[in-house]
């Protein structure tokens, strides 16, 4: 059984993470969690990439959230990436497959996996 | 939605957007029925606005936020032989208590009741979302109840949040041990 006393020890770990964390987040990933993002699939993907980027090391330059409904619904489970001085880029009909390989591919290698994005979907 | 699992996470998420600073999850099972309970002290909603969020075709966009979410609800309980209903104050007529209840009752033996499914993702997923509201959750089941109140934990994390990434692991591991505790399922 999981004990208080575990997350006593998480607290004094991150201790000296927290300060380090705060005012980074270069990257952010956002879900989209409104009703239809939910219906087609977004709580795997989200857990993908809340796994992924911590898995990846990564948590010190992204961050990830949610949002609620992004007005595409058929393109839904939507994921948005947003980059300081870059153009913000549409994931659309995510998987937690595909949610990994953008960790991998686009958020550790900076390379914008184009056949995913709504731009595509719609051309 | 394949799972009951995900109506509470989309309707738990309608408490987020609604301003609350505390959303509770009840779940109350016996041997053939299952009563879901969100209940927030959000903005809460005027007689009128509760009656239209459960009509699908009146919402509208400006509406957005309420939508589907509470028709599709609905249509899980009463596919059932069960029902919902929905108590809201709003904080314009209460200043001081307002929120939304929204109970479904379910029939758990009819054909048609849908598994409640992966309910420790759903729980993990909305304080990953929201962690500076106080989350409880309670499921009682025939065999016992596995419960959690994010006061508790904040009380022993200090100023980590409870969104960090081993925190959330924490309470993963912490529901699923709970429910193993009791033989659940």
């Amino acid at each position: 059984m999981k004990s208080l006393a575990e997350l006593a020890a998480i607290r004094d770990k991150m201790k000296d993470k927290v300060v380090l964390r705060e005012g980074t987040g270069e990257i952010r990933v956002v879900v989209g969690m409104a009703t239809c993002g939910i219906a087609a699939g977004a709580r795997p993907v989200l857990n993908a990439f809340v796994e992924g980027v911590n898995k990846e090391g990564l948590s010190d330059k992204v961050t990830v959230s949610q949002t609620g409904c992004i007005g595409v619904c058929q393109f839904e489970p939507v994921v948005e990436i947003y980059e300081s001085d870059k153009e913000k880029v549409t994931y659309v009909k995510m998987t937690a497959e595909k949610a990994a390989e953008v960790i991998e591919k686009h958020l550790k290698g900076g390379k914008v996996i184009t056949e995913y994005t709504i731009t595509n979907a719609i051309s | 939605m394949k799972e009951l699992s995900l109506n509470i996470l989309d309707i738990s998420q309608n408490s987020v957007k609604a301003k609350a600073d505390k959303i509770e999850i009840i779940l109350d099972e016996t041997a053939e029925t299952l009563a879901i309970t969100i209940k927030d002290n959000g903005c809460g909603m005027t007689a009128e606005q509760v009656q239209n969020v459960m009509d699908p075709f009146f919402t509208t966009r400006t509406t957005r936020n309420v939508g589907l979410g509470v028709p599709l609800l609905k249509l899980a309980a009463e596919q059932t032989g069960g029902r919902i209903e929905i108590q809201s104050v709003s904080e314009k007529d209460n200043p001081v208590e307002h929120g939304t209840v929204i109970r479904a009752d379910f029939f758990t033996k009819h054909l048609d009741f849908t598994p409640i499914g992966d309910i420790v993702s759903t729980v993990t997923s909305l304080i990953q979302g929201a962690p500076d509201i106080r989350w409880i959750f309670i499921h009682n089941t025939v065999s016992g109840s596995v419960e959690l109140d994010t006061d508790e934990l904040k009380a022993v994390l200090g100023d980590v949040p409870l969104d960090n990434y081993e925190v959330i692991k924490w309470i993963e591991e912490y529901l699923k041990d709970g429910y193993a505790e009791i033989q659940y399922k």
